[in-house]
């Protein structure tokens, strides 16, 4: 069976219900139902047209809860039977687009935006969405049922902010965990979608930055699981294939001249994925692509990047300096101390600063990271 | 089968024997013990007796209701000798025995030198739901 046909689907296929007369949640719920039907059974017995058999098993589901909805309210049925082929059921573009719209809609919360989204866009089933996300199947329905109350009044022919949809599919794309689902994969094929359906230069800047990222993945982690630091990774497992559309993307939208927080992250990514070796790095462009960010976020995190950049650029006593301006509780700036202490040979401070930064990392591949940067260090110091 | 929490303790367990703080371990035991630990994880998921195991990180408040619209939100006064969990993991398994078997095991992971570290874990039941037939 072809399960990433089948999760193309969803969109359309609520879209058709929708103009049917269905309202939103409950053409959605439908298609759910019609999809977790369609993994069961299209294994043995698929159909000759995949988007058809959705749309008929969806409409019959929608019908269904109708009337067990409409006879528990003991009301008139307002849908009866099952309309016929319209020439006018066909998708258009801005069907999905108006989706994504919707699923991240300003009122919801990241968390419930990003489910939505993975479901009603992405085709993903609720189990597959809590486990990639750790949390129990009951959790992530009813954050997902939640989220569709809270959008109930939101018609889907409204205009809608882009900005939005960019931020949840950054989430999916940076914040996914685990589960059967690569969901680093799955935000690159939605945010496709999003670029093929609109001309906008930050959403191919974070296509952009997606494609050189996930280019990096199989270089990033060692055959145990830990984390190999840029200036380590065996750069020959680098996805030259992704590398090369990411920076061709990348040009085409910075020649619009419409710069943006994407744009600028993907400009980074791309001057380390330009360099064979880690010292060829040309860490002079890279701090000043970094200036840009932080005029266009102002945000602490890209400060803290930057003072790495300016500590390659300018040596580390620069890049401390670059350091000393920032909040010493912002989440890895004791790691970034450390790192930039020992590139200055001082190498006690460093050990200290590593294990202190161990102790408060957010992740266990971080923290066994910078145990492992600190037992280093202590090797060395004990000659 | 019968669930129960191992807990691993930052403080507040009485001391391993091989009571080396981890960053002075070298970099090798510290891979040799990371290993140990993922080995063991996979082996109960693969013997069906595994299921769920967390790290905590060590920050950590008390914080309690005090009062309408009011949060008390404390460190101290016992924050340098409260008790620290550090993560857990959850098990099922067919006896008690099994359980102190296999905490047995998780406390042997090496350590400086690459010694078993012999820390102190903790075995707690959980709780079950009644039983259908009671007669």
């Amino acid at each position: 069976m072809d399960e990433a046909l089948l999760r193309t689907l969803p969109p359309t296929v609520i879209s058709i219900l929708v103009r049917r007369g269905a309202d939103f949640a409950a053409a959605e719920d439908a298609v759910q139902e019609a999809l977790v039907t369609a993994l069961r059974v299209w294994p043995d017995d698929p159909p000759r047209d995949p988007k058809g058999w959705l749309i008929t098993v969806a409409w019959r589901k929608f019908i269904d809860a109708a009337r067990a909805d409409s006879s528990r309210r003991n009301r008139e049925m307002l849908v009866e039977s099952e309309p016929g082929p319209d020439p006018d059921e066909i998708q258009t573009e801005d069907d999905t687009l108006q989706l994504y719209f919707l699923c991240a809609h300003p009122s919801l919360t990241p968390a419930s935006a990003v489910a939505l989204t993975l479901r009603a866009v992405g085709g993903l089933t609720t189990r597959q969405i809590a486990q990639a996300y750790l949390v129990p199947e009951a959790t992530m329905a009813q954050r997902i049922s939640r989220a569709k109350r809270t959008v109930s009044g939101v018609q889907l022919n409204q205009p809608g902010d882009v900005a939005t949809v960019l931020r949840v599919l950054y989430l999916v794309f940076n914040e996914g965990y685990s589960g059967d689902v690569d969901l680093a994969a799955e935000a690159i094929r939605l945010t496709r979608q999003v670029a093929a359906r609109i001309a906008h230069e930050e959403v191919a800047g974070l296509l952009a930055l997606m494609l050189l990222h996930h280019a990096r993945r199989p270089a990033r982690t060692g055959p145990d699981g830990r984390l190999v630091p840029l200036a380590e990774q065996d750069r020959s497992l680098w996805d030259t294939r992704l590398i090369t559309e990411g920076i061709g993307v990348l040009q085409a939208a910075l020649r619009r001249d419409n710069l943006g927080e994407f744009q600028a992250q993907a400009a980074i990514a791309a001057l380390h994925a330009d360099a064979q070796t880690a010292e060829e790095t040309d860490w002079a462009q890279i701090v000043e692509w970094y200036d840009e960010l932080v005029e266009l976020t102002d945000s602490p995190v890209a400060r803290l990047n930057r003072a790495v950049a300016v500590g390659e650029a300018d040596g580390p006593q620069a890049g401390l300096a670059a350091l000393a301006e920032l909040d010493p509780s912002l989440p890895r700036y004791t790691a970034v101390a450390a790192y930039l202490h020992e590139r200055d040979a001082d190498l006690v401070t460093a050990a200290r600063l590593y294990a202190d930064a161990a102790r408060m990392a957010p992740s266990l591949p971080e923290r066994d990271h910078l145990t492992r940067q600190t037992a280093r260090l202590n090797a060395q110091l004990r000659g | 089968m019968a669930k129960y929490l191992l807990l691993k303790h930052y403080r507040g367990a009485p001391e391993p024997v091989n009571n080396v703080p981890m960053e002075q371990w070298t970099p090798e035991e510290f891979t040799a013990h990371v290993q140990y630990m993922q080995d063991f994880a996979t082996r109960l998921e693969s013997t069906g007796e595994f299921v769920d195991g967390q790290a905590l990180s060590p920050e950590g408040t008390f914080v309690r209701y005090d009062g309408e619209g009011r949060l008390r939100v404390t460190d101290g006064p016992f924050a340098e000798t409260k008790d620290l969990i550090a993560g857990w993991m959850v098990i099922d398994v067919e006896t008690y025995e099994r359980a102190l078997e296999l905490a047995g095991e998780l406390s042997a992971a090496p350590g400086a030198g690459g010694k078993p570290i012999h820390e102190w874990l903790e075995v707690r039941p959980f709780m079950t739901e009644p039983p259908n037939i009671t007669e």
